[in-house]
């Protein structure tokens, strides 16, 4: 299990291996686009196997960081990879796909192969069924199984924060891509804060809930599978035992549809229970079914049982088989009943459901979920690695639940097999709590993983090698510790003391069991039969690590985006030390009202605006769907206060359960300094992770194009756009692209400043993406400026009527850009309150606008001309004279020099030197009145005017 | 004056036909020359003459000094510190003339700002030497007496100059908003990550609690040329949205300053502009002349500071220093020129020359407005001189054409053989070395070789050109 807890990492290299993992993915995926298979999907009767890269492997955390170590050799990959080709020769076919692209410094893979045979096939939507998956990482060479009924953790966005779910289904479709079916748990983290209130009682991190609301999607790929996990089913009024409050393990009390916590079903609360029995009651249920699939090659599994189990191996068999036939015949008629049914339901379901394939329907599955009970809980992370028995001590340390109860559980239930005992079992130990026990199964459960593994590779290698040949490990341990099971029923209250020996003597039998094992791989040299022994023997000394960190840590982090490094740091600006006044003025009131960050109650005049934006995003999240907007307009004309505010609309509507929830991320191209920032960005807002531009890009494409983890949907706003140009227009094209895939769920709201963007920057597999979902936004007509300006001044009685009149229209003449507006009348405000100091009762009049507008408006030039020194004047009257004269718009300094001499002589007036005129144009030019060349022309310089001749004229005319 | 480039038969047909005119002209010319030459020299004499004294007088000064009249003297050096200090240290909060309007519009402004946390954007505007930095300048020494707004304000100045992109602008604002203690042991990260952290600081805040921030930008027209405007259009944004009020004032003297940016900033700045124009009539500009070099009252030598203020007075109605600052006035109306003038005045004080005189002031007058390349002119050797005369004789009998080196000596050969008697006959290298002489002092000016592509287009040319002059 990955260490959830982990701190965010400095800097960009050291990425999060979840966010490593999920790189590839796309990787993989569009490698198999272009690599047809060799063979058609239906001819992958037994295995097919998904190798995918992954940085690390998921239960290494506790080892050297695995970032340190140097990177595998792709020599030694490669041994890896053909020994899965010979292994395909053996009867078995596996298909591996491995992404091309290699992370250089470390690499490592997580294949996700089936389980066992299909059990279902549907010819026409071409899937197949089936009832377990193998995790097996390349790094570690460990695998895992989860079959159906388990409870699993899938991938979320944020990599600290796995969902919780139980399978369902598994699948693999007409593509080839491997599907599973869950029903979602809810952390507590994933509801909205405002419905938290609704529990009124405190959670713990480990309570999560039964998740009801529609909106998710349940069908997810495989490879977003991480881990397994355990959920227990709570009565409302119990309490999670304490002992287990470091464990992995979540328990569930509540069940939660969007609206409302309701206590759980008895109907769900037993088929969860019942879930977690038949993970207990594994062995027996395994060793009822598994032969039923797999008696056509009893051969093969007698060969094998003759080569390499030694002679006490196949005692424990014995034992074993004795011990599982004399359980029950009920469970294991039930199980073949169950079997049968569950042939039957998924063919009748896809014929139902042909529009729709990939989903299933929740309830159908529910009842599936019972016949796949679970048959083992792979928490690998809690793999009891015998060999290292400094761990051993650290887990006793951990977990002070007695193993002893375990076995003594599992004995009861080998004893009376059905799980209605186990609760009567459960009544009787009233001494130890009932929670208790399920932790020690647990536990046991973990001493038995690598056990379990090792059956169920064992498995899907031999094919036909039968359960009871492969289990010697927990046989043993079984076997060893049923000798005590009776006087542990009895001696209840001496359990404390024994449990440590006991636990001492399980490990040791593991241990045993797995040193056989290797025995095993050593003495038994036939190539076939010994090779997939040796996979699952070796990686003994890499699941070692793995053990207590997980255990140790909290499943979850709490928090999200709790900064741990200096670099997420919040930084601020210090408080200020004074108290900011109050208004104490009328004008002072409407000053504040009017500045353009003032916000108003409501944008009154983008009411239609509004009203389609809203309707488009409502609808895109009611249907669950993407899709983007484009919507344009010249500044200042409320775009983006309109986007905003139908965003608190929705959210206000989510808050009253009138829309299901979404969550609100905006990115604003003149706050990138590359356009390709913005996926850092949108990734930071989205999970928090920060990550280097061409990782994010590929973390997000995996987020938004795989079908999988549960995800709300995203509100994306874009703002100014067309900054996010580039030569290739990638990041557009991406941006818009993600809303066409069928899982993305992600509304993108596009604001730019001009209508035609789409046509003229961009591509046209660009602009199509976006879509013809557009809004023009016009700038401002008089009356309604008239009206946001009285909106915002609303009581406040600080403006004549006709002086707002006067201020709308003239901008709206010229701009329609509200901010002008707005600019304006604060100045005139303050010209108001500045004209009138005494006088308080002043309201701004005409006479403060028109002087606020001819501040704002006025050309510079003329008063600039004006105020100019006669020389300078003179200067500019030489220019028109030399401009008149020649009949060009342009003129060296020495013509105009010339000129200038002439009109001193005429105005009788001390002709300034050559250095005096050049000082002058040097002046003029600085103002950029004229434009000048480069300077060390020196009289060749040639002049240009910066502004027309006429306005020359007219400023020169009037002294 | 141009050089062709090369040929050296230059004298044509048409030279031939005006030789007879040209030879005379050249002759008066070479009178007129030695006119000037011999005025010329005087004139330098008469300088050093005028320099002698000071140095003489400075030598005797710090005798008396050490002597007897040791008020007298340190009276002087009182006013002469007093009155640099007050010329040249403009940072040093000298008065404000005739900007009171602005003045007052720029510290209300920036009282809103502190006091209650608006925010505000505007800019200055006006010609170098107006006065732009000393009125923001006093403006905010006038805030920071209030003790209202002393630890109220944050202030970051930048300037166009120094921070030549945003990167290094987004520095050296964290490091004047003291934020990058926060930052920890990470020195500074990519120029994106600054961006997102300053903003993110910047967003914290609201309009009652925060601190606000003002953001000096000098030569506010060089940040417009940073890429997309980003550092621009984020201080707008921030000044327009709920955020930490910040005002951001920008110093500029470019009068198209509102066309340079881009429309998103443009609509985001609240067009509030601040003009600084030098809009004072002569009067005023009398005025300004005696407040600058009339002595406080809190002078320590009270009679020494009323003998010099009634000097002052006097002088502003001198007529002839009425004429030099009127001339200056026409020249050139800001205030820096003005001190300039007066500082060279006022370093003619001495304990022998204890006030100003108008001969003082119209002597500085002529040291400031003296033409640079005249000056040059003046310090030639005769060869030179009558290189210069030749090339200008070219200049008229071509009208402009360029000439070289051949030209400018046959013109000066012909000069020589007709006057032989009273001009040495140099030899060609010594007249070309004098003629290089000229080309280094820049009185002459290569043009630009003829092209060995004649028929190269146009753009290509003006490309060729313009590459480094346009940058």
């Amino acid at each position: 299990m990955r260490v959830l807890h982990r701190p965010v990492r400095h800097g960009d290299r050291h990425r999060p291996s979840s966010a490593r993992r999920q790189t590839h993915s796309p990787d993989f995926r569009e490698e198999r686009r272009q690599l047809p298979l060799p063979l058609p999907p239906s001819a992958i009767f037994f295995s097919g196997s998904v190798s995918l890269p992954v940085s690390f492997p998921d239960s290494n955390m506790a080892a050297p960081p695995s970032y340190l170590l140097p990177p595998s050799p792709p020599c030694a990959r490669a041994r890896r990879r053909g020994r899965d080709c010979r292994s395909k020769n053996c009867s078995f076919m596996c298909f591996c796909f491995s992404s091309g692209i290699m992370d250089t410094r470390q690499q490592s893979k997580i294949i996700y192969s089936w389980y066992g045979k299909p059990t279902n096939s549907d010819r026409k939507l071409r899937t197949l069924q089936y009832k377990g998956i193998l995790i097996k990482s390349e790094r570690s060479r460990k695998e895992r199984c989860i079959q159906l009924g388990d409870f699993v953790l899938v991938e979320g966005e944020n990599a600290d924060q796995p969902f919780v779910a139980q399978l369902l289904d598994l699948y693999e479709d007409g593509a080839e891509q491997k599907h599973a079916v869950v029903q979602w748990f809810s952390h507590i983290s994933e509801i909205p804060k405002n419905k938290q209130k609704l529990l009124k009682r405190r959670i713990s991190s480990q309570e999560v809930f039964f998740d009801k609301v529609s909106g998710y999607d349940t069908d997810i790929a495989v490879e977003t599978i991480i881990d397994s996990v355990l959920v227990i089913p709570l009565r409302l009024k119990d309490e999670l035992p304490t002992r287990l409050k470091k464990e992995k393990i979540f328990c569930v009390k509540q069940s939660w549809d969007g609206k409302c916590f309701k206590a759980l079903s008895p109907h769900t609360f037993s088929k969860l229970n019942e879930a977690n029995r038949k993970e207990d009651g594994i062995p027996n249920s395994f060793n009822s079914f598994v032969p039923s699939d797999i008696i056509s090659s009893a051969k093969k599994e007698t060969k094998k049982a003759g080569s390499s189990a030694t002679k006490t191996k196949n005692v424990e068999m014995e034992i074993e088989s004795k011990h599982s036939a004399s359980k029950s015949s009920l469970s294991k008629k039930r199980h073949s009943l169950r079997v049968a049914n569950g042939i039957k339901n998924p063919t009748a379901r896809k014929k139902l459901e042909l529009n729709s394939p990939t989903r299933s329907p929740k309830s159908k599955l529910l009842e599936q979920e019972d016949i796949w009970a679970l048959l083992d809980d792979d928490c690998d992370s809690q793999l009891l690695k015998p060999t290292a028995i400094k761990r051993k001590v650290k887990f006793t340390e951990v977990l002070s639940s007695p193993p002893k109860i375990t076995c003594a559980n599992d004995k009861l239930k080998s004893v009376f097999g059905t799980a209605e005992d186990q609760e009567v079992l459960s009544g009787t130990l009233r001494l130890s709590p009932y929670r208790k026990l399920e932790d020690s199964n647990e536990k046991v459960r973990s001493l038995n993983m690598e056990v379990d593994a090792i059956v169920l590779t064992g498995h899907k290698e031999l094919g036909s090698q039968s359960p009871a040949v492969t289990p010697r490990s927990r046989r043993t341990c079984t076997q060893e510790t049923s000798t005590r099971i009776a006087e542990q029923i009895s001696l209840l209250n001496m359990l404390e003391s024994k449990e440590e020996e006991d636990f001492l003597s399980s490990s040791d039998g593991s241990y045993s069991s797995s040193s056989e094992e290797e025995d095993s791989d050593v003495s038994c040299t036939p190539e076939k039969k010994t090779k997939p022994s040796r996979m699952f023997s070796t990686p003994k000394s890499s699941r070692k690590p793995s053990v207590h960190t997980p255990a140790k840590t909290p499943k979850k982090t709490p928090l999200p985006g709790t900064p741990r490094t200096p670099r997420n740091a919040t930084p601020e600006i210090p408080r200020r030390s004074h108290a900011a006044q109050k208004p104490t003025s009328v004008l002072e009131e409407a000053r504040l009202r009017l500045h353009v960050s003032a916000v108003p109650e409501s944008l009154p005049c983008r009411e239609e605006e509004f009203q389609d934006i809203y309707n488009f995003v409502e609808s895109k999240l009611i249907d669950g769907t993407g899709g983007c907007m484009y919507i344009s307009g010249v500044p200042g004309t409320g775009k983006t206060a309109t986007v905003h505010e139908v965003i608190r609309c929705l959210q206000r509507a989510t808050e009253d359960d009138d829309l299901p929830s979404f969550q609100f991320i905006e990115i604003n191209g003149m706050k990138l300094t590359d356009p390709h920032q913005a996926y850092v960005q949108i990734l930071e807002l989205l999970t928090g992770q920060k990550v280097t531009a061409t990782h994010a890009a590929v973390l997000l494409a995996n987020l938004f194009c795989t079908p999988g983890p549960k995800r709300k949907t995203t509100v994306l706003v874009v703002d100014e756009l067309d900054l996010l140009w580039t030569r290739k227009q990638n990041v557009m094209y991406n941006l818009f692209d993600w809303p066409t895939q069928k899982h993305s769920k992600l509304i993108i709201l596009a604001i730019a400043n001009t209508m035609d963007l789409p046509e003229r920057i961009m591509m046209n597999r660009v602009s199509s993406r976006l879509g013809l979902t557009r809004m023009s936004f016009q700038p401002y007509t008089y009356k309604q400026l008239q009206q946001i300006i009285s909106s915002r001044l609303n009581s406040v009685k600080a403006f004549e009527e006709d002086a707002i009149q006067l201020v709308s229209r003239k901008v709206a003449a010229l701009s329609g850009d509200a901010r002008r507006c707005l600019d304006i009348c604060r100045r005139a405000a303050e010209i108001c309150e500045f004209s009138s100091q005494k006088s308080t009762d002043e309201i701004v009049r005409m006479t403060h606008i028109t002087q606020a507008i001819d501040e704002m408006f006025s050309s510079p030039y003329i008063q600039a001309i004006r105020n100019a020194s006669l020389h300078e004047q003179i200067f500019f009257k030489a220019i028109l004279a030399e401009f008149r004269r020649v009949g060009v718009e342009e003129a060296t300094v020495q013509q105009v020099y010339r000129q200038h001499i002439a009109l001193c002589r005429m105005e009788g007036m001390q002709s300034p030197t050559v250095s005096d005129i050049l000082a002058i144009c040097a002046r003029l030019g600085a103002c950029r009145l004229l434009l000048l060349e480069s300077s060390s022309k020196y009289l060749h310089m040639r002049v240009r005017l910066n502004i027309s001749q006429d306005d020359v004229m007219y400023a020169l005319k009037d002294d | 004056m141009e050089l062709r480039g090369e040929g050296s038969g230059g004298v044509g047909r048409a030279g031939k036909a005006r030789r007879g005119r040209s030879r005379e002209a050249g002759g008066q010319a070479a009178r007129a020359l030695l006119g000037i030459e011999r005025e010329g020299r005087a004139r330098a004499r008469r300088r050093r003459l005028t320099a002698s004294p000071q140095i003489e007088s400075s030598a005797m000064n710090k005798r008396k000094l050490k002597e007897s009249s040791g008020t007298d003297g340190e009276c002087i050096s009182q006013v002469q510190k007093m009155l640099r200090e007050r010329l040249c240290h403009h940072r040093a909060m000298g008065k404000l003339f005739g900007i009171d309007q602005q003045y007052k519009h720029l510290l209300e402004l920036l009282k809103q700002t502190t006091v209650c946390g608006e925010s505000n954007s505007a800019l200055i505007i006006g010609p170098r030497g107006s006065g732009k930095t000393a009125l923001l300048n006093r403006v905010l020494k006038d805030l920071r007496e209030m003790k209202q707004v002393k630890e109220n304000l944050l202030e970051v100045h930048l300037n166009g100059l120094l921070q030549t992109n945003d990167k290094v602008a987004l520095k050296e604002i964290t490091r004047q908003l003291h934020l990058e203690n926060v930052v920890g042991d990470k020195v500074f990260g990519s120029f994106a990550e600054n961006l997102a952290f300053l903003l993110e600081a910047l967003r914290k805040g609201n309009r009652t609690s925060s601190c606000p921030v003002l953001f000096v930008l000098d030569e506010f027209d060089l940040f417009v040329h940073h890429k997309n405007q980003t550092l621009l259009y984020n201080l707008f944004d921030i000044s327009q949205s709920a955020q930490t009020p910040v005002t951001v004032i920008g110093l500029t003297c470019r009068q198209d300053i509102l066309e340079l940016l881009e429309k998103r900033v443009k609509s985001r700045f609240s067009h509030r502009r601040i003009y600084l124009m030098n809009s004072f009539a002569f009067k005023q500009y009398i005025r300004i002349f005696k407040e600058q070099l009339s002595l406080p009252a809190e002078f320590p030598d009270k009679a020494f500071a009323q003998k010099w203020n009634s000097n002052i007075q006097l002088l502003t109605e001198d007529k002839t220093v009425q004429d030099i600052l009127q001339n200056l006035f026409h020249y050139s109306k800001d205030l820096r020129s003005l001190n300039f003038l007066l500082m060279l005045a006022v370093s003619n004080v001495t304990v022998r020359h204890p006030l100003i005189t108008a001969s003082d002031l119209q002597e500085a007058s002529k040291q400031y407005r003296m033409d640079s390349k005249a000056n040059i002119v003046h310090g030639l050797s005769v060869l030179e001189i009558c290189l210069i005369i030749a090339m200008k004789h070219l200049n008229d009998v071509y009208e402009g054409e360029p000439f070289n080196f051949q030209m400018v000596y046959n013109e000066f050969q012909k000069f020589i053989q007709r006057k032989a008697h009273c001009m040495y006959n140099f030899e060609k290298p010594v007249v070309m070395k004098a003629f290089e002489h000229l080309l280094q002092l820049e009185l002459v000016k290569p043009i630009e070789r003829p092209s060995a592509y004649p028929n190269c287009p146009t753009d290509v040319k003006q490309w060729a050109a313009s590459s480094l002059s346009w940058l």
